[in-house]
């Protein structure tokens, strides 16, 4: 496993930190976490046009990690890599290691159709399938062949509903079309959709921005929740999102990371002046 | 001619009524076009409307009509000599005068005595009313043009709301044109239904829609007409429904499959040739696939089960053998094909936008939940986009029905109740065809009965491209 080489993502300890304690790791010292995901000099073209430069991050299991930073930084860029969801961009070239469980997932052995019911991911848009609420949760485990019978797949259907916190609302109506749920309902419909091929990690790109502040409360919650078991990477827009749900941030900067580390590090005590600005607002 | 000049005084007059409006606003305004309430063009413009548009429908409304208020008046006061000729006679008299006052088609009657003195004095009076009318109407739309200028000049000020009266006048020329398409569609369709009506009062509408036999007449003399033909149309729309189901039985796939190519594999660089060949092959003539079905397909086809049946011939399929032994060049099967050739860039292209209009975050979901592209096809995308395709795909039944070039060069014309697609058979609108075309008297139930094919053709496309629209729609709606 590949530590980060990122300089400020250094060995650094605060004493008002919970970030450590979530990881596991005793509070005397506090190394940069072994990441579930981890990136090492990931660079990303878009034809001749480079989006990202030399990025290096390291995700851990059980833990929020947040990328934030101005628009079109790279962050949903360095999202796509993840998943190798660039792959199905026309002229995107991807290069850099990105371990996974210590396997490179950019190897060209490794088949992104695979991968991808490893690493699931949110949208920033709730893109339910024009199908039931039933056949949209139930589309993974069909097409992976989890489920052997249809009472298999109709518990699976059941618990990861119940998982999104969505159940109470839609129990009585499963074979609803999924694009009759609200835009809240939605984004947790297809979250469920996500963790119903039980994925390692869960990658979401400004899962909340569409939706009103009830409903991001409960997406938060959601998350909150689903951190005991994924590794989750989060792009957000917002601040104080970034600092409620996250236990790491990374702070994005024209394709490149200026900083990361624990989430009240970063808004307590940012070492780079940019970072500095952009959490205050001075810019972006 | 003198029309003509008069239009051009009239854009001339107009364009000074536009420059002199602006001028006096503008002066009004003390050259400051802040002041105004609308813009100095908008007065201009305005002043132009209420020159020539009231003169410009006068001419138009002469240009519709003037001939028959001519002929009205000719006809005003009969000599004795025409009163006395039957009505039919009279008709012919006063359109040979007509002619030869403006130079048209004059019948071969010769007049002399009492009726060719007739015919010179009315001659003469063609020609005087001819030349009455044009003067008075010039007359008129000069006035018409100096009353428009009187009455729109005196409005014209700083505060006179010019902008709104001519987006008014400018809706107005919108609403005439597309009365005038609606008026159009509306004449062809009531004329349809008018000799249908005539045909069906020759020959009983049942009779038409269920009879088995269909075998006009020929008319050798007008009096000879329709006494047996046969007038059962059901082998026609047998020979249509065949023909269209091979050709969409080929179509349908091949385009479908193409255009799910296009949109979900292809590469843009591919993309750029293909598409832009497709529509090119949309393009060619049906005429070309007519015969390219006639003299390469035909041929082929019928080498392909001339051999067949030879080996069949002495053997258990011996009269199979026989029969395959004698096919033809034309066949239901090869002008199906043909057509189902003609209809893959239709369908394609077609096919191609709707599944464009697929949301790309549906693919982008898909594939995230580790779905291959053609999972994601079938599972996802097929589904989304299935209302839209049937609608491209009756959009195309409806041209197979109504396609004539192919079928009249490779399918025969032999009308037949079959659904053998190696036999020859034709269609309605080959029937159409070869009943329209030559001399022919216009009023025998033989000719007649082309329109009723015509208004029967009619109203199954119409149906089909109704439900296509509606299926197109819905399926809009579903992502708007
Ligand atoms: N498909 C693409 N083709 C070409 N360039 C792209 C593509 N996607 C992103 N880019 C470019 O890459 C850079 C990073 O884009 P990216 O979408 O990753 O930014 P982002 O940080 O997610 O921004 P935002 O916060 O607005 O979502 C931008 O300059 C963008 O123009
Ligand atoms: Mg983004």
């Amino acid at each position: 496993m590949t530590l980060s080489t990122n300089p400020s993502s250094s060995l650094k300890m605060t004493a008002q930190s919970d970030d450590a304690l979530a990881a596991g790791l005793s509070a005397a010292a506090r190394p940069v976490p072994v990441g579930k995901v981890s990136a090492s000099d990931v660079s990303v073209f878009y034809g001749d046009k480079q989006a990202l430069f030399d990025v290096s991050l390291e995700m851990p299991d059980r833990m929020v990690t947040a990328l934030i930073g101005p628009s079109g930084c790279g962050k949903s860029t360095f999202l796509r890599c993840i998943n190798r969801m660039n792959d199905t961009i026309p002229g995107a070239r991807v290069e850099g290691r990105i371990m996974l469980e210590g396997e490179n997932i950019n190897d060209r052995g490794v088949d992104p159709v695979l991968l991808r019911a490893r690493v699931g991911m949110v949208f920033q848009k709730p893109n339910p399938f024009p199908k039931s609420i039933f056949e949209n949760v139930a589309y993974g485990p069909r097409i992976h062949g989890f489920a052997d019978n249809k009472a298999e797949l109709a518990d699976i259907v059941e618990s990861s509903l119940k998982r999104a916190g969505l159940w109470k609302e839609v129990a009585d109506r499963l074979q609803a079309p999924g694009t009759s749920l609200s835009g809240g309902q939605q984004q947790r419909l297809v979250i469920a959709r996500a963790i119903a091929v039980s994925p390692e990690v869960i990658l979401m790109d400004e899962p909340c921005s569409a939706l009103d502040p009830i409903a991001t409360a409960k997406i938060e919650e959601l998350i909150d929740d689903l951190r005991s078991q994924y590794c989750i990477i989060m792009v957000t827009h917002s601040m104080a999102q970034a600092a409620r749900v996250s236990q790491r941030t990374a702070f994005f900067h024209m394709g490149a990371v200026i900083e990361a580390g624990a989430t009240d590090e970063i808004f307590t005590n940012p070492r780079d002046s940019r970072t500095q600005d952009y959490i205050t607002g001075r810019f972006g | 001619m003198l029309i003509w000049i008069a239009l051009l005084g009239l854009i001339l007059f107009s364009v000074t009524a536009y420059t002199a409006g602006r001028r006096k606003v503008l002066s009004a305004a003390g050259g400051r076009s802040r002041l105004l309430h609308s813009l100095p063009g908008y007065h201009g413009a305005y002043l132009a409307l209420w020159t020539a548009a009231p003169a410009i429908i006068l001419l138009l409304l002469v240009g519709m009509l003037g001939a028959q208020v001519e002929e009205l008046i000719l006809r005003g006061e009969p000599p004795a000599a025409v009163s006395a000729l039957p009505a039919s006679t009279q008709d012919v008299f006063y359109n040979d005068v007509v002619a030869t006052a403006t130079g048209g088609q004059v019948s071969q009657t010769v007049y002399d005595g009492a009726l060719g003195d007739a015919f010179a004095a009315k001659l003469a009076q063609a020609h005087e009313i001819h030349r009455n009318l044009i003067t008075g109407v010039l007359a008129a739309a000069l006035l018409m043009a100096l009353a428009g200028a009187a009455i729109a000049w005196p409005r014209l000020s700083a505060d006179f709301a010019a902008r709104p009266r001519v987006e008014r006048w400018v809706a107005a020329l919108f609403l005439a044109c597309s009365v005038v398409a609606v008026l159009t569609t509306l004449g062809i369709v009531a004329s349809l239904v008018w000799e249908s009506w005539r045909f069906f009062q020759a020959v009983p509408i049942f009779d038409f829609l269920f009879g088995l036999t269909w075998d006009p007449q020929i008319a050798i003399r007008a009096d000879q007409v329709a006494s047996s033909g046969a007038f059962g149309a059901v082998p026609l729309f047998m020979g249509t429904f065949l023909i269209m189901m091979i050709a969409m039985t080929v179509a349908a796939p091949v385009g479908l499959f193409a255009a799910i190519y296009l949109s979900e594999y292809a590469g843009p660089s591919v993309r750029a040739v293909v598409k832009p060949l497709l529509e090119i092959l949309a393009g060619i003539p049906t005429v070309v696939y007519g015969f390219f079905a006639a003299l390469t397909v035909g041929p082929l086809f019928r080498g392909f089960f001339n051999d067949i049946g030879a080996q069949l011939i002495g053997g258990p399929f011996d009269s199979l053998g026989l029969y395959l032994m004698q096919v033809q060049n034309q066949m239901a099967l090869v002008a199906g094909a043909v057509m189902g050739i003609m209809l893959i860039p239709f369908v394609s292209s077609l096919s191609d936008d709707i599944l464009n209009a697929v949301p790309q975050s549906l693919r982008d979901g898909s594939l995230a939940m580790g779905a291959t592209r053609s999972e994601t096809i079938t599972r996802v995308i097929m589904p989304a986009a299935l209302p839209g395709v049937m609608g491209a795909l009756m959009l195309a039944v409806s041209r197979a029905v109504g396609e004539t070039m192919i079928v009249t060069m490779a399918a025969g014309l032999q009308a037949r109740a079959t659904i053998n697609p190696l036999d020859t058979v034709t269609t309605v609108t080959v029937q159409i065809v070869t009943l329209l075309t030559g001399d022919q008297e216009f009023d025998s139930p033989k000719t007649l009965s082309a329109f009723g094919l015509g208004l029967t053709l009619f109203l199954i496309t119409l149906m089909l491209n109704i439900i296509a629209l509606r299926i197109v729609q819905r399926y809009r709606e579903q992502y708007d």
